[in-house]
C-alpha cells in the first residue's frame, strides 16, 4: 500500500482533508490538477460572513486550518450583526487571494506524512465494494486504504459565457471528464449543478469618488483562537458599494435572451443556487426594485482586480461590457475576466453517511462541492470532517459526528444526508433551529475537546481551553459573592436602571439589560473572552436554557439509534411513502428518522414499536 | 425524558363522568398546577384525591383525581387521571389547561404504544399496536380536515404569513447584514407588526364560536311578562340536572339562574324575570336591564301565555328582540287556548306546559338544532382538537407577551425573533403546518440577494 489515504482535490475541502489525515499520522497524498492553484478562492475573496464565520471557528476549535490561514491572510475584517444579538455574531474577512493559498501551500508543504501531487484522477479502483486507490488520466495506479473526493466544481463543468459552452474548470483549468460517468457507473445517481461568479474590474480604471466607501471594524478580530492578530486597523483595505443604474436594468432586459441562462443556451441542467442568482435574475424576478446593489471588493495586495460582487451574469462579452460601464464609477472600466456561469457534477449527498463516507462504496469519502454545497467554508467543514472519520476508521475508532445542537458543521452535514439538496447549499443561520448554543464566541467549548481527542489539538492548547473553563467558573462564583446595595443606586439610576429595594449580587444584577461590568465600574483580572463569556451566560441565562431543554429532546431522540441491518419492508405498517424514504436514506437514529421529510409522526410509532419487538431496543 | 402526554380516555358526551389520563414524567407537576389544594406531589401513590380544577382562582370542575407512580401503571410512567364532571365542555376546558401547562396532546395509540415501548405489554401484541397506530391515525386524520373551519384556518394562514414574512425580514438582516437597502427590521417595528398580530389571535379566539360554545356555553335569556311562568319553566329545564356546577365568565354572571347540559353541551339560563319584577317601580329601567341581558345572549325564548291575549308589552319585547336569534315558547298549553298566533313566526314557536312538564323535550331538541350540537357532538375528535387549538392559541398570546417584555427589556432581535418563531410553529401546529424549508423559501422569494 503506498498510501493510507488519497485526497482528489486541492480546494479548501481537500486541504484540510489532507492535513486532519497527515497530523493524525497517516501517510497521505494529495491529489490536485495543479499544484500552484492550491487553496485557490475562484470566486469572492471573503472568507466568514453570517453563520460561514462560525464554521471558520469551529474549525478551528476542532484543528483546522482555515482561520488561521485566514487570519494571515487578512485584508479587512468585520464582526457582523453585533447589534442583532450573541447567537449572529459572526467575522467577515477580505482575505488576500494571493496570500492565503500561499500561507495554505506553505502549511502543507511543512506537513509531516503528506505528499503533494499533479494529476487529474479519472477513476476509482475497488475490491469488494471498497476503494483500495485511484487511477489518474495517464492511466497510473496509486493504491490507498481511504480515498477523499473533494473535487469541488472540476467534475465535467463546463464554463458558460452567451452562447458558448466549453469544458472547462474554473479560471480555464482542466475538469475531470470521466470521474463522475465513472461514480455513476459504481451506482452513485449524479446531479448536475450551477453556479456563476462576476467581473473582475481593473483597478485604475474605476472612479471611486462615485462610491461609497466601506471600511474595517476598527478593533481587532481574529477568527482563531490562537492566533494573536496579523494586521494593523489603519492598514486595513475598504470595500465600496455602488448601485445598478436604469439604464443597467434597461440593458439586461433588453438582451435577456443572450444570456446563457435565458435562452442563449438550450441545454442547461444545471440547478443554480438560489441565494446567489445572476443580475438578470434579480431584475427578472424583483422588478419592481429600482436598483441593486454592488459591491467592489479587493482580490489582493499583489494584483489589482476588483471584484464586482453581486453583478454575477452569464450574458455575453459585449454586453458585459455594456452593464459594466452603465455603473457608476465604471463608466469607463476595463474588465480584467468577464462573468460566466459553471455547470458541474455532484452527488446526491443523501448518498453519504453522516461520517461522510459513501454508503456505496466503503471507505470512500466525499467533501465540498462534490456534496452538493457551496462556499469556501461549507468546503472547508467537510474536508475536516471526512479528514478525520477516514482517520478514525484507519484506526478503528469510533466516529465523530456532530450534533445539530453542537456544530453549524453538524447542521450542515445532517441537513446534506437526510434532506439531500436542490440547489448548492449555503448555511444559514436559520437552518440552525438551536443557534443561540452556535455563538461564535463558544465555539473552542463546544467543540475544541473533540479535537483534543481526535488529536488535532495538542496538549498545550488543550490545557488553555481547560484554564478557560475553569476561570469562567471561577468569575461566575466571584459574581455570586459580591453584594450590590442601595447605595449603588445612584449609579443604577444613571445607567437608566431601576434603583434597588434590597441587595443582589452582582451575579444577578449582570441579568438587566443595561448593566455591564464595565458600566459598572468592576474590574476582575481576566481576559476579555472569558468576561464576554460570563456576562452573555448571564444576560440570556433563560433563553439559553430553553434552547437546552430543546436540544435534549433531540439528544434523547438520536440516542434511539436504528440498527444498520434494518429491514424497511418489512414493516407492512409504513407508509409507502415514509418506507421509500427511509429505504433511501437509512437514518442512524429515530432522531434523524424525524426529520426527514415524507415520515410522518405515526410512521416513527411504527417504527420504534417494531425497533422494539425486533431488536427489543428500549428508550 | 419524553414529553409528558393527556387525552380524554373515556368517550366524550357518554355518561356523567368523563376521564383526562396524562402520563409522563411531569404528569404530577403539571396536574397540580391546576389543582386548587396544590397537593398532588405530596400524596402516596395509587391513591385517589378530592380536589378542584382552577383557572388562576377560578373553579373549573369539582373532581376525583388518581395518582399513580411509575412503575407500577398502565405505560410504567407517572400517570394522573382526573374524573370530571362537569360534561364536554368542562372536560375540555381541563384538558385546555393542561396543554396550556406544558402537556402536548398524545398522538392516537400513544398511551398503549409507551406501555409497549416500556415493556407493559407482551410482544405478541406489538403488531396489534402498529394497527392500531395507523388506524387511529387514519380517522384523526380524517376529523382533522374538519377540525378547523375553513375561514378559521385561512386567518390562522394569513396571520402566519405576515409571521414569515418578519421572520424573513429578521433573518435576511442577519445572514445577508451587507444589504444595506434592506430595510432593517428593528425592535421598534417588530413590536408594532406584533401588536397586530396579538389582536388578530385574540379575535381568533373570540369569534371562534364553536370554540366559545364548548368553553362557555349557550346563553340563553328567558323574557315574558310576569306570570307567564318564566320561573316554572326554568324549574322544569333545571330539575334533572342539578348536578351541574359552572361558573360563568361574562356580564351576564349575575343573572345566571341555573346551567343545563343539553347533550354535553353547557346551556345557561338567565333569568331576567327577577329583575323585572324587583324593579317594578321603575319599569323602564327593568325594561333596559332586560334589552341589555338579551343583547349579550345567544337565544332568547320569549314566553307567552296561552291562556291571554297578546299584550303590547308582549309586542313590545317581541319587536325588541325581533333582529336576534329567539324562539317564542307558548307555556299554559293545559289551559284553553285564547292567544292569537297569526302575528308570529310560527317556525319559532313552542308549545309546553311547565305544569304538566310538557314540551321540555321539544324545546331542548329546537336548542340543539339551532347550535348545531347534534353535529359537534357526533365528532367527539373535534373537541379534543379545539381544546388543543385553544391551548396554541393561548400559547402563541403568551409567547407574544415574552416577546413584549423582551422588546421592553432591550433585548437583541435575535433573542426575540425566538419567540416568534415559536408563535408561527404553534399557530402551525393548529393548521397541521411545520415546513422547515418554508421560511428559507419565503427569504428568497422576498429579497433579492445576490454575488
Amino acid at each position: 500500500m503506498e498510501y493510507e489515504v488519497i485526497v482528489v482535490g486541492g480546494g479548501h475541502a481537500g486541504c484540510e482533508a489532507a492535513l486532519a489525515c497527515a497530523r493524525k499520522n497517516h501517510k497521505t497524498l494529495l491529489v490536485t490538477g495543479r499544484i500552484n492553484n492550491i487553496a485557490t478562492m475562484p470566486c469572492n475573496p471573503s472568507i466568514g460572513g453570517s453563520a460561514k464565520g462560525i464554521v471558520v471557528r469551529e474549525i478551528d476549535a476542532l484543528g483546522g486550518a482555515m482561520g488561521k490561514i485566514a487570519d494571515q491572510s487578512l485584508l479587512q475584517i468585520k464582526m457582523l450583526n453585533y447589534a442583532k444579538g450573541p447567537a449572529v455574531r459572526a467575522l467577515r474577512a477580505q482575505a488576500d487571494k494571493i496570500t492565503y493559498p500561499q500561507q495554505m501551500l506553505k502549511l502543507l508543504n511543512e506537513t509531516p506524512n503528506l505528499t503533494l501531487k499533479e494529476a487529474i484522477i479519472e477513476d476509482l479502483i475497488i475490491e469488494d465494494g471498497k476503494v483500495v486507490g485511484v487511477v489518474t488520466e495517464t492511466c497510473e495506479k496509486i493504491s490507498s486504504k481511504a480515498v477523499i473526493l473533494t473535487t469541488g466544481t472540476y467534475l465535467k463543468s463546463d464554463i458558460l459565457i452567451g452562447d458558448t459552452r466549453t469544458r472547462q474548470g474554473p479560471h480555464g483549468e482542466k475538469p475531470s471528464n470521466f470521474l463522475s460517468d465513472n461514480l455513476k457507473k459504481y451506482g452513485f445517481k449524479i446531479i448536475r449543478l450551477k453556479t456563476g461568479t462576476p467581473q473582475r474590474i481593473a483597478k485604475d480604471s474605476i472612479d471611486f469618488s462615485k462610491t461609497q466607501i466601506e471600511n474595517g471594524d476598527s478593533v481587532y478580530h481574529t477568527f482563531s483562537f490562537d492566533n494573536k492578530p496579523h494586521y494593523k486597523i489603519e492598514d486595513q483595505i475598504p470595500c465600496h458599494l455602488i448601485y445598478t443604474t436604469p439604464l443597467t436594468h434597461k440593458i439586461i432586459l433588453d438582451n435577456l435572451n443572450k444570456s446563457s441562462m435565458y435562452g442563449g443556451l438550450d441545454d442547461i441542467t444545471g440547478i443554480g443556487p438560489r441565494y446567489c442568482p445572476s443580475i438578470e435574475d434579480k431584475i427578472v424576478r424583483f422588478k419592481d426594485k429600482e436598483r441593486h446593489q454592488l459591491f467592489l471588493e479587493p482580490e489582493s495586495l499583489y494584483y489589482d482586480d476588483i471584484y464586482l460582487q453581486g453583478f454575477s451574469t452569464s450574458m455575453p462579452k459585449d454586453i458585459q461590457e455594456q452593464m459594466v460601464h452603465s455603473l457608476p464609477g465604471l463608466e469607463h472600466a476595463v474588465i480584467n475576466k468577464y462573468a460566466y456561469a459553471i455547470e458541474y457534477d455532484a452527488i446526491y449527498p443523501t448518498q453519504i453517511k453522516r461520517t461522510l463516507e459513501t454508503k456505496i462504496i466503503e471507505n470512500l469519502y466525499t467533501a465540498g462541492q462534490i456534496n452538493g454545497t457551496s462556499g469556501y467554508e461549507e468546503a472547508a467543514c467537510q474536508g475536516l470532517m471526512a479528514g478525520i472519520n477516514a482517520s478514525l476508521k484507519l484506526e478503528n475508532k469510533k466516529p465523530l459526528i456532530l450534533k445539530r445542537n453542537e456544530a453549524y458543521i453538524g447542521v450542515l452535514i445532517d441537513d446534506l444526508v437526510t434532506k439531500g439538496v436542490r440547489d448548492p447549499y449555503r448555511l444559514l443561520t436559520s437552518r440552525a433551529e438551536y443557534r443561540l448554543l452556535l455563538r461564535h464566541d463558544n465555539a473552542d467549548l463546544r467543540l475544541r475537546e473533540y479535537g483534543y481527542q481526535v488529536g488535532l489539538i495538542d496538549e498545550k492548547r488543550h490545557n488553555k481551553l481547560l484554564d478557560k473553563i475553569r476561570k469562567i467558573k471561577e468569575l461566575k462564583d466571584k459574581l455570586i459573592s459580591v453584594k450590590i446595595t442601595p447605595t449603588s443606586n445612584g449609579l443604577l439610576v444613571k445607567l437608566g436602571s431601576t434603583p434597588l429595594k434590597d441587595g443582589v449580587s452582582l451575579y444577578d444584577l449582570l441579568r438587566r439589560p443595561e448593566i455591564t461590568l464595565s458600566k459598572m465600574n468592576y474590574t476582575f483580572d481576566y481576559d476579555d473572552d472569558i468576561i464576554e463569556q460570563v456576562e452573555l451566560n448571564i444576560k440570556y441565562e433563560g433563553y439559553i436554557k430553553k434552547a437546552e431543554k430543546e436540544a435534549q429532546k433531540l439528544i434523547n431522540l438520536e440516542n434511539k439509534k436504528i440498527p444498520d441491518d434494518i429491514d424497511y419492508n418489512k414493516i407492512t405498517n409504513l407508509a409507502s411513502e415514509a418506507r421509500q424514504k427511509l429505504n433511501e436514506i437509512r437514518p442512524t437514529s429515530i432522531g434523524q428518522a424525524i426529520r426527514i421529510s415524507g415520515v410522518n409522526p405515526a410512521d416513527i410509532s411504527i417504527l420504534s414499536v417494531y425497533l422494539k419487538k425486533e431488536y427489543h431496543e428500549s428508550r | 425524558m419524553e414529553d409528558t402526554i393527556a387525552a380524554i380516555s373515556t368517550a366524550l358526551g357518554v355518561g356523567a363522568i368523563s376521564i383526562i389520563r396524562v402520563s409522563g414524567n411531569e404528569a404530577i407537576n403539571i396536574v397540580n398546577k391546576i389543582t386548587k389544594f396544590k397537593k398532588l406531589d405530596k400524596v402516596d401513590s395509587h391513591t385517589i384525591n378530592y380536589d378542584y380544577i382552577v383557572e388562576k382562582d377560578k373553579i373549573i370542575d369539582e373532581v376525583l383525581i388518581s395518582v399513580m407512580k411509575a412503575p407500577k401503571t398502565f405505560t410504567k410512567e407517572d400517570i394522573v387521571e382526573i374524573n370530571c364532571h362537569g360534561g364536554i365542555a368542562t372536560t375540555n376546558k381541563v384538558l385546555e389547561l393542561l396543554l396550556t401547562n406544558g402537556c402536548r396532546l398524545a398522538e392516537p395509540g400513544e398511551f398503549t404504544k409507551r406501555a409497549f415501548l416500556n415493556g407493559r405489554i407482551d410482544l405478541i401484541e406489538a403488531e396489534g399496536i402498529m394497527d392500531l397506530i395507523n388506524s387511529k391515525t387514519e380517522i384523526s386524520r380524517n376529523l382533522a380536515i374538519n377540525q378547523v373551519d375553513g375561514s378559521t384556518s385561512q386567518l390562522i394562514k394569513d396571520l402566519r404569513q405576515s409571521i414569515i414574512e418578519i421572520l424573513a425580514n429578521i433573518e435576511v438582516n442577519i445572514d445577508y447584514p451587507e444589504y444595506e437597502d434592506i430595510e432593517e427590521m428593528t425592535t421598534k417595528m417588530l413590536g408594532e407588526r406584533i401588536s397586530d398580530i396579538e389582536n388578530s389571535i385574540k379575535t381568533i379566539l373570540n369569534k371562534s364560536e364553536n370554540g366559545k360554545i364548548v368553553k362557555e356555553g349557550i346563553n340563553v335569556a328567558l323574557i315574558g311578562r310576569p306570570n307567564v311562568g318564566k320561573s316554572s319553566l326554568l324549574n322544569c329545564l333545571l330539575e334533572d340536572n342539578k348536578a351541574i356546577v359552572t361558573d360563568i365568565a361574562g356580564t351576564t354572571r349575575d343573572c345566571v339562574e341555573g346551567t343545563i347540559n343539553i347533550d354535553g353541551i353547557i346551556v345557561n339560563l338567565i333569568d331576567t324575570a327577577g329583575i323585572r319584577e324587583t324593579n317594578d317601580v321603575v319599569e323602564s329601567i327593568g325594561v333596559n336591564k332586560s334589552i341589555d341581558l338579551m343583547n349579550n345572549s345567544d337565544l332568547v325564548l320569549l314566553l307567552l301565555n296561552n291562556n291571554e291575549e297578546l299584550t303590547n308589552e308582549d309586542m313590545e319585547l317581541l319587536d325588541n328582540i325581533k333582529d336576534k336569534n329567539y324562539l317564542i315558547v307558548i307555556n299554559k298549553t293545559d289551559l284553553a287556548a285564547k292567544i292569537d298566533i297569526s302575528k308570529l313566526d310560527k317556525d319559532k314557536i313552542i308549545y309546553i306546559s311547565a305544569l304538566n312538564n310538557k314540551g321540555i323535550d321539544e324545546l331542548k331538541n329546537k336548542i340543539k338544532q339551532i347550535f348545531n350540537i347534534d353535529k359537534i357532538e357526533t365528532s367527539d375528535l373535534t373537541y379534543l382538537t379545539n381544546a388543543r387549538s385553544i391551548s396554541l392559541l393561548k400559547q402563541s398570546l403568551n409567547a407574544i407577551t415574552d416577546i413584549k417584555m423582551g422588546i421592553g427589556n432591550n433585548l437583541p432581535i435575535d433573542m426575540l425573533e425566538i419567540d416568534l418563531k415559536n408563535v408561527w410553529n404553534l399557530l402551525g401546529s393548529i393548521i397541521g403546518v411545520t415546513y422547515e424549508e418554508e421560511l428559507i423559501d419565503q427569504l428568497f422569494s422576498q429579497f433579492c440577494l445576490g454575488k
